[in-house]
Formats: C-alpha cells, sequence, structure tokens
C-alpha cells in the first residue's frame, strides 16, 4: 500500500514536472492593423531580445504566420515557455486598390493583396493548432466587427482559452468600455503595445489562462 | 454632405436584395451551404439570411471568399454582419432559450445574417440592435 502511494506521488511529479516543461502554443489573432505583431514584438524583446516580425502602418504588413519558439516568460518569479505565434491579420475583403492610398506602386499592391488573402486562409488554417489565443483588438475601432466576433465563436468551439486585449489604450479615441461592453464574458485587458502600457496586467492575465491549457 | 452622397445611390449599377429562409439550408452540408451562399453574393445580391451559420461555417466562408480573391474578376470580397437576438438582456437566459430553440428548429434562427459582396457594400456598421450598409458609389 505504501509502496503504491509513493509511486502515485513519483508518477503525479514527474507529469507536473512536464506540464509544467511543456511549450504553450500561444497564438496573436485578430483583424488586421490591431497591434498584433507590435505585441508579439513586445513580449519577445522582453524575454528573448529579438523581435518577431515588421510593424506597418499599411494594412496587411504579416502576411504569414510567424513564430518564436521556446519564449520563457518569467513573472513574478513564475516561468513558462511559449511559442509565440503572430498571425495575419483577418479580413473578409481585401482591394488592391486600397494599398495605393499609401502610394504603393500597382504592382507591389496587387503583390501585397495576393499575399494578404493567403495569409488570411493560413490564420484560419493554424486556429485549430493553438493551446491559447490573445485576440488583439484596436481600442479605437468598433468592436462590434464581424471578424472579430467569428474569431471568437470559432475559438469558443474549439475549447481554445481565449484572452481579449484592447490594444493602443494611448489614443485619444480608445473605448476601452465598449470593447468591455462587446465581450462580457471574456477578460479585456487594454494595453498599449507601442508604449508597453499595462503589461504587467496582461502577463498575469496570460499566465492565469494558461492553467486552462489543456 | 451627407444628402448629397444619398442622392448619389442612383449611380450603383444594379444590385437586388435576396432572403434567405433557414429552411432553404437546413439540410444541406458546410460545403453546400457555403457554395449556395457564395453564389448568390457572386451574383451581385446582398444576401438576408434567417439564422446564422455555425462558427466553423463563417470561417470557411471568409477562407473561401479569400481564395477567390484575383481568381474571380472584380470580386474583392464581402462584407459579413451577424445580428443576434442574445445581443442584450439577460445572456444566460437567453442562451438558454437560443439553445433550446434551436434543438426544435435544427439550427439557429434566430439570428439574421447579412452578407454582401464588397463591390456592392462598402462598409457595414453595426452595434448590438442595429446594422448600417454604407453601399458604394
Amino acid at each position: 500500500m505504501a509502496l503504491k502511494i509513493f509511486k502515485n506521488f513519483i508518477k503525479r511529479m514527474f507529469s507536473n514536472l512536464f506540464k509544467n516543461k511543456k511549450e504553450i502554443k500561444l497564438g496573436f489573432y485578430g483583424p488586421p492593423n490591431a497591434g498584433k505583431t507590435s505585441l508579439a514584438n513586445r513580449i519577445c524583446k522582453d524575454f528573448t531580445g529579438e523581435e518577431l516580425g515588421s510593424v506597418s502602418k499599411v494594412p496587411h504588413e504579416t502576411r504569414n504566420v510567424q513564430f518564436k519558439e521556446k519564449v520563457e516568460i518569467d513573472y513574478k518569479g513564475k516561468k513558462l515557455t511559449f511559442k509565440l505565434v503572430d498571425t495575419p491579420g483577418i479580413a473578409t475583403k481585401i482591394d488592391y486598390e486600397d494599398f495605393l492610398k499609401y502610394n504603393m506602386k500597382k504592382g507591389d499592391a496587387k503583390q501585397r493583396a495576393k499575399e494578404a488573402t493567403e495569409g488570411v486562409v493560413e490564420s484560419i488554417k493554424w486556429l485549430d493548432d493553438m493551446d491559447l489565443v490573445v485576440v488583439v483588438l484596436d481600442a479605437a475601432e468598433n468592436p462590434y466587427n464581424q471578424v472579430n466576433i467569428t474569431i471568437i465563436g470559432n475559438l469558443v468551439a474549439r475549447k481554445i482559452p481565449i484572452l481579449i486585449v484592447a490594444n493602443k489604450i494611448d489614443m485619444k479615441k480608445a473605448d476601452m468600455k465598449k470593447i468591455e461592453a462587446a465581450f462580457p464574458e471574456y477578460e479585456v485587458v487594454g494595453i498599449s503595445a507601442k508604449y508597453g502600457k499595462n503589461l504587467e496586467e496582461f502577463y498575469e492575465s496570460v499566465f492565469k489562462l494558461s492553467k486552462k491549457v489543456k | 454632405m451627407a444628402e448629397k452622397r444619398g442622392r448619389n445611390l442612383g449611380k450603383i449599377k444594379g444590385f437586388s436584395i435576396q432572403f434567405l429562409p433557414y429552411s432553404e439550408i437546413r439540410g444541406l452540408g458546410s460545403d453546400e451551404r457555403i457554395r449556395k451562399i457564395l453564389g448568390i453574393i457572386l451574383a451581385n445580391n446582398i444576401l438576408i439570411l434567417q439564422g446564422r451559420l455555425k462558427a466553423d461555417e463563417e470561417t470557411r466562408l471568409i477562407g473561401d471568399t479569400m481564395a477567390m480573391i484575383g481568381h474571380v474578376k472584380d470580386f474583392k470580397g464581402i462584407e459579413l454582419a451577424v445580428i443576434s437576438s442574445s445581443n442584450g438582456g439577460n445572456r444566460a437566459v437567453n442562451k438558454m432559450k437560443e439553445e433550446l430553440v434551436n434543438i426544435i428548429t435544427g439550427g439557429d434562427v434566430s439570428a439574421i445574417t447579412i452578407i454582401g459582396p464588397a463591390t456592392i457594400v462598402k462598409e457595414m456598421k453595426r452595434n448590438p440592435k442595429k446594422i448600417e450598409l454604407l453601399l458604394n458609389k
């Protein structure tokens, strides 16, 4: 009997040890230009010293899924290892003419639009692989965009834990209350990825949510 | 300025609004549902669908739409909005009611889904109780 209890104890200890060592796949999803890459860059730079991808005012700057493995986040003495997955913004329409407004040449704009459409498809495909998803929204934009609702609906259907991040709270137009009212069933953390504002609360929420990862 | 924009509606080349009752898609599989919807949209119609698609069907619709951009002439994607009766009020009670209705009717018929081609619909502005369709000139 004593031997059995001891065996179970050892087994539990080892399983917990491996559970803690597991790399959590943390996805960044959301509409284009919400600041997914800015946030992923901020985390990467804080904990690895390197950035993940380039950012731009022109929408659809991220057109391929990009990731950084073995990012060990140390928060208040606790450590978790993540694979950060930064995804292209999900949209329902892409018009190359929209890129021309940013002084882009027609050929480049068409190429960007083509890559952006492929990026959306890739983002959707990666949904199944995520352990935990941060839905990044622009706090200055209307949150009742169907893309946001569709992404969240899919994550709920897949039973993937969700954290909603209202980015760009440094902007005058930012409206945290509107985001919270739109998604009352979820925790919403307001941050500014650009200026590193309120990231402590963000990390706390990520660690809290990591406990729900199966 | 707004009045002037309103008067310019006559410049739109033409579109129609098509209503699709849920009974028309209830018996269809996901592939057929999406094909039917895209067929309506590609014919330059704004679709008003009784009910809503499943979450995975909505993403498949977005994915299929993206795959068509650049391959179908002048197609730039879609504008999509869902307005549901569960917005506002007691969410838990609404959710229970919805689930009960879904079991009886075989799908979510309490919502309204509006889908339009992006060439016609410039933007769908929505809040929990209202959808505004802004059309391209």
